[in-house]
């Protein structure tokens, strides 16, 4: 029997029954850019950077399941130009300074601009003032760095069973909160081994004293793009869960 | 020699560490010169803009009001207006007072900072004024191309001058693409 196959640019790629876009594009190597979406947690859905176009309609691929036959569209210049615009958003709704982050060379929101080749924001920027909390004595957590992917919601409840993160507000004013009664970090169980601390991929979560380790030419994306990098850590993740 | 290409350059809000990667071309300034003149900047004693510049190059945010009128001068006189180094481009890290009043700014620099004897405000109408927040340079004129870095390498600076005088559109390849 032929194992159920789609087009991503032209060149098929079969998957397993059950698998997303997403899924199937990162186990035959193809990069879709991405930043709520990990392949250890559920999908979210939330930052659009991965949308695809599905037999001529755009979808988000982290959520759209794989059906034989269909024809994906990813590395075109028309969806890098929207996810560079989408990226263009992130960065204006924040303060990414990146000159004086800790996150700066390891952060996938700046790699994934540097590999959509943005820059300049285009947009005005928003400069907001959100509460900073350097509460915990090892953990710091800067709002306005926050790209609302909530995989630390998703990594505090689901892996370590803790529950410290969620998403409040609605709409411009969303922010992350902490669940504590004095909605501080310090009066949680969080603890810089957690899922949770490590799993942030901009610098909206720190661990404290550990800044600028890593000298210049050896950081992450320093060595690698975020299209190398990303499919180097998920291939074998998405690989187990299918097999 | 009339038709060497005039660059104007400029420092805002910025440190001069932009024009100072752009010195770091080191002995490429030589093969520069010899399409290139410059007009105004902080390395001529060219204290305004000619006529008809080919192209300027601003560092730094918006922070004051003289920053404005400099950049409106630059904008009206350059054919190609380019925002150099994260300052220009995003307001850059004097940015991070921008969620802070002025008043308290001025007040933790001028009246309750360490060692400071009779705290005062500077007020001489010489001074320009402060803006409320400090702008990335397209948020005030119009912007046709932007170098990211802080600073953008030499080889950014360099990669987009030889585009230029070449005749061609200006792009950078991802590996000169950095914010930091």
């Amino acid at each position: 029997m032929t194992k159920p196959t789609i087009q991503i640019d032209g060149k098929p790629v079969t998957f397993t029954e059950g698998q997303t876009i997403m899924e199937a594009a990162t186990a035959a190597g193809f990069y879709i850019p991405h930043l709520c979406h990990n392949p250890e947690f559920e999908p979210h859905g939330s930052c659009k950077l991965c949308t695809v176009k599905v037999n001529g309609r755009n979808c988000s691929a982290c959520t759209f399941p794989a059906a034989d036959g269909q024809e994906v569209l990813n590395d075109t210049a028309e969806l890098n130009a929207l996810r560079r615009t989408i990226t263009q958003l992130l960065f204006v709704e924040g303060n990414h300074l990146c000159p004086s982050c800790e996150k700066s060379g390891n952060c996938q929101l700046q790699a994934t601009a540097y590999f959509l080749g943005m820059t300049d924001a285009h947009f005005p920027f928003f400069y907001p003032r959100r509460e900073l909390d350097a509460s915990h004595p090892d953990i710091l957590l800067d709002r306005d760095r926050c790209i609302f992917c909530a995989l630390c919601v998703r990594a505090s409840r689901d892996v370590d069973g803790k529950n410290v993160f969620a998403i409040a507000g609605r709409g411009i004013d969303s922010r992350l909160i902490v669940n504590s009664p004095s909605g501080k970090l310090a009066d949680t169980p969080i603890a810089t081994t957690d899922k949770a601390t490590r799993v942030c991929p901009v610098g909206a979560i720190l661990i404290k004293r550990h800044g600028f380790e890593v000298p210049i030419g050896d950081r992450v994306y320093d060595r690698h793009t975020i299209a190398e990098e990303s499919l180097e850590r998920e291939e074998p993740i998405v690989e187990a869960r299918h097999g | 020699m009339a038709d060497k290409l005039t660059v104007a350059t400029t420092s805002l809000a910025g440190c001069f560490g932009c024009h100072m990667s752009f010195l770091d071309i080191d002995e490429r300034i030589l093969a520069l010169a010899e399409v290139a003149r410059f007009d105004r900047s902080p390395l001529t004693d060219v204290k305004h803009c000619g006529d008809r510049v080919d192209l300027g190059l601003v560092e730094g945010g918006v922070c004051n009001a003289e920053n404005v009128h400099t950049l409106r001068e630059f904008r009206q006189h350059c054919r190609i207006l380019v925002a150099m180094g994260a300052c220009a481009i995003n307001g850059g890290l004097p940015a991070l007072r921008n969620p802070i009043a002025l008043e308290e700014c001025l007040q933790a620099s001028y009246l309750d900072g360490i060692g400071i004897e009779n705290p005062q405000i500077p007020n001489d109408v010489e001074l320009p004024l402060l803006l409320d927040k400090v702008h990335p340079i397209h948020e005030v004129v119009r912007v046709d191309y932007f170098l990211p870095g802080c600073p953008p390498s030499a080889d950014v600076i360099w990669t987009f001058l030889s585009d230029l005088a070449a005749g061609r559109e200006p792009s950078l390849p991802r590996e000169l693409i950095h914010y930091d």
